[in-house]
């Protein structure tokens, strides 16, 4: 099938909205939970799992998978639904979603969720994560990838530039960090808060390719990712996902109240109605 | 001596080689712990494939110079950037290594806490940090350069193992166990001039303290570099007609209780040396455990009292803080002289 073939994409903009969906009714689990986090991220999760990661979830601990790090580990309330949808685990086990004890929380646990490559939460150290998994990777003589979530926001630690540097320094050409760049952290417009831009000029400084992409833009993620260079001894690849912090759900689009919440009542219904789903 | 070669004793860094006997406290060392961590790590990578080693742009000060040249392969210089390196190593060790990534003690422990707790302790990677250059074996480089926080802030994450190195030997021996030890573990070493405490590689246990002199009438529990200058003070002690026992609690974290109990219940003292904050490392853990157990013993923590140690050259700093065999042995005597007049 065609990269950008109708069925192909109807497919993935379907399993995007799945994200969606998922981090809506997990939240009322929770009674509290990440959406716009999630949301503007959701064609990333769906491009990466479900078209360009080297996955076998009947083998989480396969050594030539490849890897992924959610830096930004605040979205993991959209990436639990991928895992179990791919056959990670059962996704009835989502349902303890937050609960005590379950596996389930926040943030993502790697000790205790099957295909969850790294545990974060603390944000700034996924780069390094990544860093060091795709050293290990060169070493070993695999010939897999690490690619890694940031969030714009994020980019203020300064441990990112510390891994940006050694991955440029190393030639870390089977690295792929990604940020998600939704403009927004919880006290405002990244621009005003501590500005980001111009992500790519930055990361191209310090030896790295870049490129930029709609991120809410399922064909042209499909061609980038699958365009990316070779993995060998090149420098390292940063992909600059435009995307919009709440998309699908018009009161959360770019709203700073959105970061973390939770819908109630009719609110539910109505979110879920708008991201194409039937009433509760 | 050639201005590189002055350059290098001034950065704590000079290859005395093992024909040089100089110590920080002009004691006799033999061996030395910090050039042997390189030595050592490559003799075990000849066999380990699981072996790499990180450092921070102090390959000079810690010897991985030994162990790249080597084992070039497995040898990562991050450059000054001891977060990344400790993330880093814990990207790694997901990937089946076993990292051990090197860096003076304050910045390891300080600067690398929250990267040793939540990327190395929490998810449980078998990543070594080494601090080295620990307490205030820095001497005249000051305040930013001392480690006399490390073991009561590595102490205090769960599942996290902190040991402490005796000497070259003891190093030796720590290294060949922390291979198949499960979980992430802190590391710490002096500055690589330590003398002898073991005349050969030890059998030791992690958890296990190792009672280096039996005695009656006190116990002197130290750890790492402290652990000579207590021999020291007994050998003074015993001269006075105190018979001291040499607890090498080299297992701070987690503490070797039963020794700690053993030792107040036979010989009625315990005194705790250590080179850092006695607030919250070692001298604290024995505290906790001799309360918690209700032990009513005689009791001193000594170290440096909850304050920044000035410059200084070493063997100043450890003679002003009565960290040497005479300062340790006057304290000593001060608890059990104070115990006498205890109702």
């Amino acid at each position: 099938m065609p990269l950008t073939s109708t069925d192909k994409v109807a497919h993935l903009a379907d399993r995007a909205r799945f994200v969606r969906t998922e981090t809506v009714r997990l939240t009322r689990i929770a009674g509290a939970g990440h959406y716009s986090a999630v949301f503007s991220c959701a064609e990333l999760f769906a491009v990466l799992y479900y078209a360009q990661l080297r996955l076998d979830p009947s083998r989480p601990d396969w050594p030539d998978r490849d890897r992924f790090v959610l830096s930004k580990g605040h979205a993991a309330i959209g990436l639990y639904p991928v895992l179990a949808d791919l056959g990670f685990f059962d996704p009835s086990e989502l349902d303890t979603y937050t609960r005590l004890g379950s596996p389930f929380g926040d943030h993502p646990d790697m000790r205790r969720i099957p295909g969850v490559d790294f545990s974060s939460g603390s944000l700034g150290h996924g780069l390094s994560i990544a860093a060091g998994m795709a050293l290990a990777g060169r070493m070993s003589g695999s010939d897999h990838r690490t690619y890694c979530m940031l969030g714009d926001g994020e980019l203020a630690e300064g441990q990112i530039w510390e891994a940006a540097m050694s991955a440029g320094h190393f030639r870390l050409g089977n690295l792929v960090a990604i940020v998600d760049a939704n403009q927004l952290g919880i006290d405002g417009f990244v621009r005003d808060v501590m500005a980001a831009e111009p992500i790519d000029r930055r990361f191209a400084a310090f030896g790295w390719q870049t490129h930029r992409v709609d991120g809410h833009d399922i064909p042209a993620l499909l061609e980038l990712f699958a365009g990316l260079p070779g993995a060998a001894d090149g420098p390292p690849q940063l992909v600059v996902a435009d995307t919009v912090k709440g998309k699908g759900v018009a009161r959360m689009e770019l709203s700073p109240d959105w970061h973390v919440g939770n819908l109630a009542g009719a609110d539910y219904d109505d979110v879920l109605a708008e991201l194409g789903q039937e009433r509760a | 001596m050639s201005t590189q070669d002055q350059s290098e004793l001034f950065n704590g860094t000079a290859n005395v080689g093992l024909k040089d006997t100089r110590s920080v406290d002009g004691t006799d060392t033999r061996a030395i712990p910090a050039f042997v961590f390189g030595e050592e790590l490559a003799h075990l990578a000849d066999h380990d494939p699981r072996i790499v080693v990180l450092t921070a742009d102090l390959a000079r000060s810690n010897r991985a110079t030994d162990f790249a040249a080597r084992h070039p392969e497995r040898f990562v210089n991050v450059g000054i950037a001891e977060k990344n390196m400790i993330t880093m190593a814990a990207g790694m060790a997901a990937s089946g290594y076993i990292p051990f990534a090197a860096t003076f003690g304050a910045f390891a422990a300080l600067l690398g806490a929250e990267q040793i707790r939540t990327d190395c302790a929490y998810p449980g990677m078998p990543v070594r940090v080494v601090g080295h250059h620990s307490g205030m074996s820095m001497g005249f480089y000051g305040t930013s350069h001392h480690s006399l926080e490390d073991l009561g802030m590595m102490r205090c994450i769960a599942d996290l193992t902190v040991v402490c190195a005796t000497d070259a030997n003891h190093l030796r021996a720590l290294l060949r166990l922390s291979l198949d030890h499960p979980g992430a573990m802190y590391i710490r070493l002096g500055r690589g001039r330590d003398p002898q405490v073991y005349d050969e590689v030890p059998d030791l246990a992690i958890g296990r303290a190792e009672t280096v002199r039996d005695g009656t009438d006190l116990t002197i529990i130290a750890t790492g570099s402290e652990v000579h200058p207590a021999l020291q003070a007994a050998d003074e002690l015993a001269g006075a007609g105190v018979s001291t026992r040499v607890v090498d609690m080299f297992t701070v974290a987690p503490l070797d209780r039963a020794a700690v109990l053993d030792a107040a219940r036979s010989t009625g003292a315990v005194l705790t040396v250590e080179e850092g904050n006695v607030t919250g490392g070692l001298g604290s853990a024995v505290a906790e455990c001799l309360f918690e157990a209700g032990a009513r013993v005689p009791f001193r923590r000594h170290g440096v009292s909850d304050e920044h140690v000035p410059v200084g050259p070493p063997a100043a700093l450890y003679a002003h803080y009565r960290l040497d065999g005479p300062g340790i042995a006057r304290i000593a005597r001060e608890l059990l002289d104070s115990s006498k007049g205890t109702p």
